[in-house]
């Protein structure tokens, strides 16, 4: 073959293979389509991560605080069987916190709330800590807490100087000491006009001593003569001589007390000696439904009581007052703790249910349970709850100390069938009845 | 100064003197006749308090009524003390018996703990009172003191006018003499143990018709019991009645001068004064 000959063979293969290149794609016969396989399943929601949440405290079980601890406990309960009948406590990132408790009997004494909140944090390595009752075994509670860097939010204690002390992550629920009876000397103005001269006792103890302490200032700048201010004794038992120290100063009122053991045996020792003052306002005794055990005795007393089943908070009043509400309103917690445990509850209650509520909102504002978060939302706090409202302070002296819950007050008073029952007296915009004045 | 006060503060103190005095009846009547210092009398005087509440509580039994188990009670408790912790240890040098009354203390606070734990207890109990101008006198106290004066009388009747009254003073005098007179002087010491263990409980249960207690409450009435015991002469009935009369009117009406928290701090000092003055006590020892 010539090389001519060869030269256009190789030509017309080359361009019939450029021609192939440029050709466009040929559109691709319908093919049938494949069999329609069965659709996947729509695959289910991861489902959120449950994670365990150990509160620890200690319950004066046995002692002289069993009555107000046992209460308090009764409150806190409420609040987990609400909490885990919710589904637990719900977080943006999806993950549920499903409290659970654990406690010890502090048998009301101090040395015992030692060792055993050093138990919860170091052995049973608790989440959160919760305070027993009383502002002396709570201030013994905090030094631990505080020093193993814990969070705990109090209730059942009101003493000042415990709050006082530059905390960074110990808050206080209750109403402080200082504001305790100071509503007292103001209800004594204005139910009893004529009245000049007030009589302070008190027990020894640091909550009482701190209410005694504040309200005698008070008192005398709103015109009162304060004419005994004197302490008695923790454990008394015998306050005849006393009273009769009292009786013979001739007061108008007798303002202070100290716990349900000491105030209910004063209140009663006040009516077998019939000491004719008419306004008597103790501590911590009155609000307790058990205070009516001791009879006559108990009508007109007085007492300063963190909640009442009477009082009004609601989202209304939130919304009136500008501030978020949260929870359950009065109404549901007075009934569901009623329905459980058949009976009233006290401010007591309250705060044990409070304690919960508060520690909830906080792990759903912090959005999980990272501590520092957790004291960051709890800073941030000025809502309203159907316990009152809650603001803690933020200055670095008194960090954690309540700022805005305020004390009502209520009287035990006979109802049209004789029965002993308790009102609100004061303040007069919260108040469900008007004052019965002692005899 | 307020006579008013201080008329009613007489009156209180006057009639929870009585009520002390056969508290520290009890404790003085064992040393007198032993020479055992009984550390398990504040524990007696609690359970005589829980055993009034128990009956009124759980039977509805008066406290008044109660008195009756009590006594009984406290004479068996005595006796069966006596022969579980003492019997062998009499002979012993004091600190022996010291320690025996003692453990008999913990032993009893830790039973009576577990059983009623450590809350506040009270009486649901009044029989009115009597008023004169700011002088109100109850009926709780009045009873208490009745009870206490008979029961005072009733021991001084036993001891002077019964054999085994006067037997027990024999041991007391002489247990050696006394053994050879034909008297069982050992069941007379846990007799006399009995009989002191009884006035712990009477007194604890009238305490308890007029103030709150608890399982606790024996450790300040325990130290209050040595203070009149001192005051009144170790081993003297008598002087005990009476220094519970003195330590009563002290608590009462001091409190109208001073701070009320001072006033155990007074009773002490009382105490030291006379342990330093009279040892032998107001009314001498026996």
């Amino acid at each position: 073959m010539s090389k001519l000959f060869r030269l256009m063979w190789i030509g017309m293969v080359l361009g019939m293979l450029v021609l192939a290149a440029c050709a466009p794609a040929p559109t691709p016969a319908p093919t049938a389509a494949p069999p329609t396989a069965a659709p996947k399943p729509t695959e289910a929601p991861k489902p959120a991560e449950t994670k365990k949440l150990v509160l620890g405290f200690t319950a004066s079980q046995t002692g002289a605080q069993q009555v107000a601890s046992k209460k308090q406990i009764e409150g806190l309960q409420l609040w987990l069987d609400d909490v885990k009948t919710q589904g637990g406590i719900k977080t943006k990132s999806g993950v549920i916190y499903m409290p659970e408790m654990k406690f010890y009997d502090d048998e009301s004494k101090t040395d015992r709330v030692q060792a055993l909140y050093t138990k919860l944090i170091l052995e049973d390595k608790v989440d959160f800590l919760l305070s027993p009752y009383s502002s002396t075994l709570v201030k013994a509670a905090a030094v631990v807490s505080e020093q193993n860097d814990k969070v705990m939010i109090t209730a059942g204690a009101a003493d000042d100087a415990t709050m006082e002390q530059g905390f960074k992550k110990t808050f206080q629920l209750y109403t402080p000491a200082s504001r305790y009876l100071t509503g007292a000397a103001d209800a004594l103005k204005k139910f009893v006009p004529s009245a000049k001269k007030v009589a302070i006792i008190y027990e020894k103890d640091s909550f009482s001593t701190s209410v005694a302490n504040a309200l005698q200032p008070y008192a005398k700048s709103i015109g009162f003569e304060v004419v005994l201010f004197e302490g008695y004794d923790t454990g008394s038992t015998d306050f005849a001589p006393f009273i009769n120290k009292i009786v013979a100063t001739n007061p108008d009122a007798i303002l202070g007390g100290g716990h349900f053991a000491d105030g209910t045996t004063f209140a009663k020792q006040l009516f077998e000696k019939k000491v004719p003052v008419p306004f008597v306002s103790l501590l911590v005794a009155p609000p307790e439904p058990t205070f009516k055990d001791i009879g006559d005795a108990a009508v007109g007393i007085i007492g300063p009581s963190q909640w009442e089943p009477q009082v009004t908070y609601s989202a209304d009043s939130a919304k009136a007052a500008n501030m978020a509400y949260y929870g359950p309103n009065n109404k549901a917690f007075v009934d569901a703790y009623v329905a459980k445990y058949k009976e009233a509850p006290s401010y007591h209650s309250a705060g044990g249910y409070a304690q919960g509520l508060v520690l909830q909102k906080a792990i759903e504002d912090a959005d999980g349970v990272d501590p520092a978060k957790i004291v960051a939302a709890l800073d941030k706090f000025n809502l309203m709850t159907f316990y009152g409202v809650i603001k803690f302070s933020t200055d670095a002296k008194t960090h954690g100390k309540q700022d805005a819950h305020t004390m009502v007050y209520m009287q035990w008073q006979k109802d049209s069938a004789g029965k002993l029952v308790t009102q609100i007296v004061w303040p007069l915009e919260a108040k469900s009845a008007d004052p019965v004045l002692r005899k | 100064m307020n006579i008013e006060a201080l008329i009613a503060s007489t009156f209180d103190g006057l009639m929870l003197g009585f009520v002390f005095g056969l508290m520290a009846m009890g404790l003085t009547l064992i040393f007198g006749v032993m020479k055992v210092i009984n550390l398990g009398h504040g524990p007696f005087i609690v359970m005589g308090m829980f055993a009034v509440l128990v009956m009124n509580q759980n039977f509805g039994i008066n406290p008044y009524l109660g008195l009756v188990v009590v006594i009984l009670l406290g004479l068996a408790t005595g006796i069966v003390v006596y022969f579980v912790s003492l019997h062998r240890v009499i002979n012993s040098p004091e600190l022996t018996t010291l320690l025996a009354t003692f453990a008999v203390n913990m032993m009893l606070i830790g039973a009576l703990t577990i059983v009623f734990s450590t809350s506040p207890r009270g009486l649901d109990i009044s029989l009115g009172s009597l008023q004169f101008g700011k002088v109100t006198i109850l009926g709780t106290r009045v009873m208490a003191v009745a009870i206490a004066i008979a029961v005072t009388i009733a021991l001084y009747f036993f001891l002077y006018r019964t054999r085994q009254g006067k037997s027990i003073r024999a041991v007391a005098n002489n247990r050696g003499a006394a053994e050879l007179m034909g008297i069982n002087s050992t069941w007379m010491l846990a007799l006399s143990f009995g009989i002191g263990t009884m006035l712990a409980m009477i007194s604890g249960a009238l305490l308890a018709t007029m103030f709150s207690f608890t399982v606790l409450s024996g450790g300040g009435l325990e130290t209050k019991s040595f203070v009149i015991v001192v005051l009144g002469g170790l081993g003297n009935p008598t002087g005990a009645l009476f220094g519970g009369i003195i330590i009563g009117l002290l608590e009462s009406m001091t409190t109208i001068f001073m701070p009320v928290s001072w006033v155990p701090v007074l009773e002490f000092v009382v105490f030291i004064l006379i342990l330093l003055v009279r040892p032998n006590g107001i009314f001498g020892a026996r």
